[in-house]
C-alpha cells in the first residue's frame, strides 16, 4: 500500500547536530520510497481558491500555523506498521512531525 | 444446564475467539461479527432440537465460516476475498479441541486484541473496539458504560474499523521488536477500562459498574495467551487486589478512605489470588510498573488493620515506580507514603516540591490532609477549600467538605473563642 509522508517542521526549530541525516534515511528506505522532494519555503507559496468565477490568491500557505509542510515522500509499504517505522526514522520526525496518509486508490 | 444457558456461556467464553478467526479468514470486521452473531442464533434454534454438538466451539466456527462463504459467494466484488477463505481447509476449524483451543486459534484472539489496541487509533477507539469486538458488548451498552450518546459511540466504532482497513493496520501479534511497547499499550487499555468501572458510582448503570469485571476477564484471557509476560500477570494481580475493596470503599454514594474501610468486607479470595499471581510474576525477575503497583496494592490488602500497613515498604515501592514511570502523580503518592512511614512534615516537604507540576484537586487535597495531621488547621482548611473547588466528582466533594467540617470543629475546640489560629 502507498502512503504519503508529509514532513512538517516548525521553522524556528533547528535540527540537533549529530542526528541522522536525510542522506542516511534515503539509503535506508531505498526500495520502499517511490518519490519525494523537499519543497521551497512558505514565503514562496501561493494559495489558490476559486469562488464562483473569481480566482482568489493569497500569498503564503493555506493555513496559518507554526508547522509547515517542508517536503513529502511517497513510500510503498506492507502495512501501517512499516510506514510508521519508516516515518519515525525520518530526520525531521526528531524535531518536527511526519503525517502518514494512506493513498485512497 | 439448559441449552440457552450453555449458549450464553459459550458466547462469553468463545465469541471473541471465533470473531478473531473470522476476521483473519475474511479480513472484514463487519462481516465477521455478523456471521458469528448468525452462528449463535442458529445454535439457539437448532441445539434444543438436535442436541448440543460434541465440540460446540468448532461447530460455531464452522457455521460462521460457512455463512461468510455464502455471503461472499453472493457478492462478486468480493471474489478475491472468497478465494482466500476457500483456500483455508475445512478441517482447520475441526482441529480445535474444545476448551483447550490450539495455538492457531489462540493466536487469532491475541491478533484481535493487539489490533483493537493499535496505537494509531485513539485511546477511546481502542477501548470501545476492544469491548465491542473482543467481549461482544453492544454499541448501546458501551455508550451507556462511557456515558456518551449511542450515535457517538457507533461513529467511533465505524471510524476505528475504517481506519484499520484504509490505513492497513496489520492484523497480527506485533513482531518481537515492537512487542514490549505494544503489550504495554494493551495493558493500558485494560487498566483504563477497569478504572472507568472503579470510578462508577453505586447508582451508575450496571454495564458501567461491570467494566471492572470485563477488564478482569480480559486480563485473565491475556495472561492465558501470554503466560510469559510478567506485566500481564502483574496487571491481573493489580486489578484483583483493587477490586477486592469494592464492597468496602463506598458507603452509599460516599467514598470511604482506605484507612477507614471495614477490612472484614474486603474479598479475601481476590486478595489471595492477587498476591499469588504477583508472587509468580515477580519470580520472573522482570519487574515493571504494573507489578510494582500490584505490590503496593498487596501491602494494603494484606495489612490486617490500617495501623499495620507497611508504609516504609510502600514508600520504597513508590520510589521504584517513580523511576519506572516518571510522573508527578506517582511522586505525590510517594510523598503520602513517606508522610506515613516517616512523619507528615517530611511528606509535606515533598508535596510542596511538586507545586505547579500536578494539576487538579489531588495536590491541595494531599497537602490539606498532611496539614490536618500536623494540626495546622487554618492552612488545612484553606487547602481543603482549594481542593474542593477542583474536585471532579460529587463523592470527592462530599468527602472534602466533611474534612473541612471536621477540621473547623477541631480548630474551634482548640481555640474556643472562635477565631482561627494563625
Amino acid at each position: 500500500m502507498k502512503y504519503m509522508l508529509l514532513i512538517c517542521v516548525d521553522d524556528t526549530i533547528e535540527p540537533t547536530a549529530g542526528d541522522p541525516t536525510i542522506e542516511q534515511w534515503l539509503t535506508e528506505v531505498e526500495g520502499r520510497r517511490l518519490d519525494g522532494s523537499q519543497l521551497r519555503s512558505i514565503q514562496d507559496a501561493t494559495t489558490v481558491r476559486t469562488r464562483g468565477d473569481e480566482v482568489l490568491l493569497t500569498d503564503g500557505p493555506f493555513a496559518e500555523t507554526k508547522e509547515h509542510i517542508v517536503g513529502y515522500d511517497i513510500v510503498d509499504c506492507a502495512d501501517l506498521d512499516e510506514a510508521i517505522r519508516i516515518a519515525s526514522r525520518h530526520p525531521c520526525a526528531r524535531y518536527g512531525s511526519v503525517e502518514v496518509r494512506p493513498f485512497a486508490e | 444446564m439448559p441449552v440457552e444457558a450453555q449458549v450464553a456461556d459459550l458466547f462469553r467464553a468463545e465469541r471473541g475467539r471465533i470473531v478473531a478467526t473470522l476476521i483473519r479468514l475474511t479480513g472484514d470486521w463487519d462481516l465477521a461479527e455478523e456471521c458469528v452473531q448468525d452462528a449463535f442464533a442458529r445454535a439457539l434454534e437448532r441445539w434444543p432440537r438436535e442436541g448440543v454438538p460434541l465440540r460446540p466451539g468448532a461447530w460455531l466456527t464452522t457455521t460462521a465460516r460457512n455463512r461468510a462463504l455464502d455471503r461472499l459467494r453472493r457478492s462478486t466484488v468480493e471474489a478475491a476475498k472468497l478465494r482466500e477463505v476457500v483456500a483455508v481447509p475445512d478441517d482447520e476449524s475441526d482441529n480445535e479441541p474444545d476448551g483447550t483451543a490450539d495455538d492457531g486459534f489462540r493466536d487469532d484472539l491475541l491478533r484481535l486484541i493487539f489490533t483493537c489496541c493499535h496505537p494509531a487509533l485513539t485511546l477511546e477507539a481502542r477501548v470501545a473496539l476492544t469491548l465491542h469486538t473482543v467481549t461482544g458488548l453492544t454499541t448501546a451498552e458501551i455508550a451507556r458504560a462511557f456515558l456518551v450518546p449511542e450515535q457517538t459511540m457507533a461513529k467511533r466504532l465505524v471510524r476505528a474499523r475504517q481506519k484499520i482497513r484504509n490505513a492497513r493496520i496489520p492484523y497480527r501479534v506485533p513482531p518481537a521488536h515492537l512487542l514490549p511497547e505494544r503489550t504495554g499499550g494493551v495493558l493500558g487499555v485494560l487498566y483504563l477500562l477497569f478504572n472507568e468501572g472503579y470510578a462508577a458510582s453505586a447508582g451508575a448503570d450496571l454495564v458501567r459498574r461491570n467494566l471492572c469485571a470485563e477488564a478482569i476477564r480480559l486480563a485473565r484471557t491475556l495472561v492465558d495467551l501470554m503466560p510469559d509476560e510478567p506485566e500481564a500477570v502483574g496487571l491481573l494481580a493489580l486489578l484483583l487486589l483493587q477490586d477486592s475493596r469494592q464492597a468496602a470503599r463506598l458507603d452509599g454514594g460516599d467514598l470511604v478512605p482506605l484507612e477507614e474501610q471495614d477490612r472484614a468486607r474486603w474479598d479475601g479470595e481476590r486478595i489471595e489470588e492477587g498476591v499469588a499471581l504477583l508472587d509468580s510474576a515477580l519470580r520472573r525477575g522482570r519487574p515493571g510498573p504494573y507489578q510494582v503497583q500490584a505490590a503496593i496494592a498487596a501491602c494494603h490488602a494484606t495489612a490486617v488493620r490500617a495501623a499495620d500497613t507497611d508504609w516504609p515498604q510502600i514508600a520504597l515501592l513508590y520510589g521504584e515506580l517513580a523511576r519506572l514511570v516518571p510522573s508527578p502523580v506517582v511522586r505525590l503518592n510517594r510523598a503520602v507514603a513517606v508522610a506515613m512511614a516517616d512523619c507528615p512534615s517530611a511528606g509535606l516537604a515533598l508535596v510542596d516540591g511538586l507545586a505547579g507540576e500536578v494539576t487538579g484537586h489531588l495536590l491541595p487535597a494531599t497537602r490539606a490532609d498532611l496539614l490536618r495531621r500536623l494540626g495546622r488547621h487554618a492552612e488545612a482548611i484553606t487547602a481543603y477549600e482549594e481542593a474542593l473547588a477542583l474536585a471532579p466528582t460529587d463523592a470527592e466533594r462530599r468527602h472534602l467538605a466533611r474534612r473541612v467540617a471536621e477540621v473547623t470543629a477541631a480548630s474551634t475546640r482548640a481555640n474556643p473563642t472562635g477565631s482561627r489560629p494563625g
